[in-house]
């Protein structure tokens, strides 16, 4: 009996974990109007409503072109500064790394609460775009610090190699750090289009008009239950899975150069 | 290359970053702060520099309730996490063979990916009066009639801990695979029985996944808007839900800035009290 215990213990922690997912994955193929059971399916009458619900595919592509612009954005501002760092001698630098680093203790309400006042204050208005600055701000430090963390040694001796071979310091970043860093940027890249794409509540207060998917989904949610809903968040789901699968490859794939 | 051009250059690639984070982060932190200490008569806003917000949180009983319920559910959730995630994490460690570990961790993990607002969503169907878990067991005769389970604190403590056992059973794994087993074989050589050996040995030594993971629970956990939305009742309303009240129906900023700081004052505490084990770093 001992022997199997933890397999028994597996088996119910994996139960609770999946339970959740697999039934929204289950009654997004619900035939009937409500996602309980008993279940009668399978049908994809809910996959084709959604596809077929204009404002629910324009906040997807909203949703991916905030992911996408943020994560660039985050990650370019996070790589400079990682370079700037870590191969150049600055007064302060600690508290610089800190400062880029402080938006991880805080919580998304509070970043959003402070951009929300500032940018009703000044009159600028929401829109995609300041739903896409909070997601640059809450990503900055992750992206900063995944590749802060991965310039070591090695690649300075390149880096000096090939300024002593005569590359100026654009050529150096362009045709050495860069190409180096590629898993450490793409897993930072690839995180940050995860945790943006998910994001609901800097969204949910920085947009007005144009809103990305969870918050379109919230709005949604408002509604009720509905299949719809379920195939929506089975879409999701399985997005963000990809993108999780792809940073397993890109970040775990060796050998590393 | 002189040390001062050098220095300009650093300068030059870490401005961007650092006028980001200064301008869309510390700029409206400051004038979050700046408005706590406003106050709104009528519609208009008086900056007064008045403490009247922090005030209120001892004068009105729903806003101090609000911080009782978000440390209430927090803790419970944090608690709850640790036991269920810990047993997880060392069977992921040390009885799945090593080369399925990663798979299992990975399985382990997988729905920590699913949007929040869509995972509470899922445990509102799972909970519902005529949800998956009614309905079992009713099939089961347990029950005669379907109980409430959804719109309660329950609902929400699960959705929580769903949530935070993965993220536990991630931190806890990282800790139990590092420690060599030398530690095992030389307590059990000294004569320890695993009782003893778990709770003199290993669990010291895993102490600082332990409250890595929890501290992460914590914060993100009482900062968190979503899941008591939608899956607690209106009968109680946490320290989130109060500031999304504020904003909305009233548009009291100053008295949504007020808890926003205080939220930020219990992290900060919470924090210090497990700083000392804190090894945010390694993950």
């Amino acid at each position: 009996m001992m022997r199997f215990l933890p397999w028994l213990y597996l088996l119910a922690a994996f139960t609770f974990i999946y339970l959740p997912v697999g039934v929204l994955v289950l009654f997004a193929f619900q035939e009937g109007s409500l996602p309980v059971p008993p279940f009668n399916g399978p049908s994809l009458r809910w996959f084709g409503e959604m596809l077929a619900d204009d404002d629910l595919m324009a906040a997807l592509r909203n949703s991916v072109l905030v992911a996408f612009g943020s994560s660039a954005v985050a990650v370019t501002l996070g790589f400079f500064a990682a370079y700037g760092l870590a191969r150049h001698v600055l007064p302060g630098s600690a508290v610089i790394r800190g400062l880029l680093i402080a938006p991880l203790t805080v919580s998304y309400l509070i970043v959003g609460l402070g951009l929300l006042i500032v940018l009703t204050r000044t009159g600028l208005g929401l829109s995609l775009w300041t739903a896409a600055i909070g997601h640059v701000v809450i990503n900055l430090p992750l992206a900063f610090a995944i590749i802060y963390a991965s310039m070591g040694a090695q690649q300075q001796n390149a880096e000096r190699a090939a300024r002593d071979l005569g590359a100026r310091e654009a050529q150096v970043i362009a045709l050495v750090t860069v190409p180096m860093l590629r898993p450490a940027i793409a897993a930072a890249f690839f995180l940050s289009v995860t945790l943006s794409w998910d994001e609901f509540i800097i969204a949910f207060l920085l947009t007005r008009f144009d809103v990305t998917l969870p918050v379109e989904i919230w709005s949604l949610l408002r509604s009720g239950l509905s299949p719809q809903l379920n195939a929506i968040g089975s879409f999701v789901f399985l997005i963000s899975v990809a993108v999780v699968l792809l940073l397993e490859v890109t970040l775990f794939r060796k050998p590393r150069p | 290359m002189s040390a001062r051009g050098d220095q300009l250059r650093g300068w030059g690639f870490v401005s961007p970053a650092l006028i980001w984070t200064l301008c869309f982060f510390v700029l409206p932190f400051v004038v979050m702060g700046a408005m706590s200490l406003a106050t709104l008569e009528g519609r208009t806003l008086v900056w007064d520099l008045s403490l009247a917000n922090y005030a209120k949180l001892f004068e009105k009983a729903y806003l101090w309730r609000a911080i009782l319920v978000s440390l209430e559910i927090t803790l419970t959730v944090t608690a709850i996490s640790i036991l269920l995630a810990y047993p997880l994490a060392w069977i992921i460690a040390f009885q799945v063979p090593p080369r399925w570990q990663r798979l299992a961790l990975l399985l382990a993990i997988l729905p920590f990916w699913t949007s929040y607002v869509v995972r509470s969503y899922a445990w509102l169907l799972v909970l519902a009066r005529e949800g998956v878990v009614n309905n079992a067991l009713i099939g089961l005769g347990l029950i005669a009639e379907p109980i409430t389970l959804a719109n309660t604190r329950f609902a929400t403590v699960t959705g929580f801990v769903h949530f935070f056992v993965m993220l536990l059973t991630l931190t806890i794994y990282a800790n139990l695979i590092q420690l060599s087993p030398n530690y095992r074989r030389a307590a059990m050589d000294l004569g320890a029985n695993a009782v003893q050996t778990f709770r003199h040995v290993i669990l010291p030594l895993t102490l600082p996944g332990i409250v890595t993971g929890a501290f992460l629970t914590f914060v993100l956990c009482i900062g968190d808007y979503v899941t008591p939305q939608i899956l607690g009742g209106n009968t109680e309303l946490s320290v989130p839900q109060v500031i999304m009240v504020q904003l909305g129906r009233r548009a009291d900023f100053p008295l949504a800035s007020a808890l926003a700081i205080v939220l930020m004052s219990i992290v900060a505490l919470a924090y210090l009290m497990s700083a000392r084990w804190l090894r945010i770093d390694r993950l």
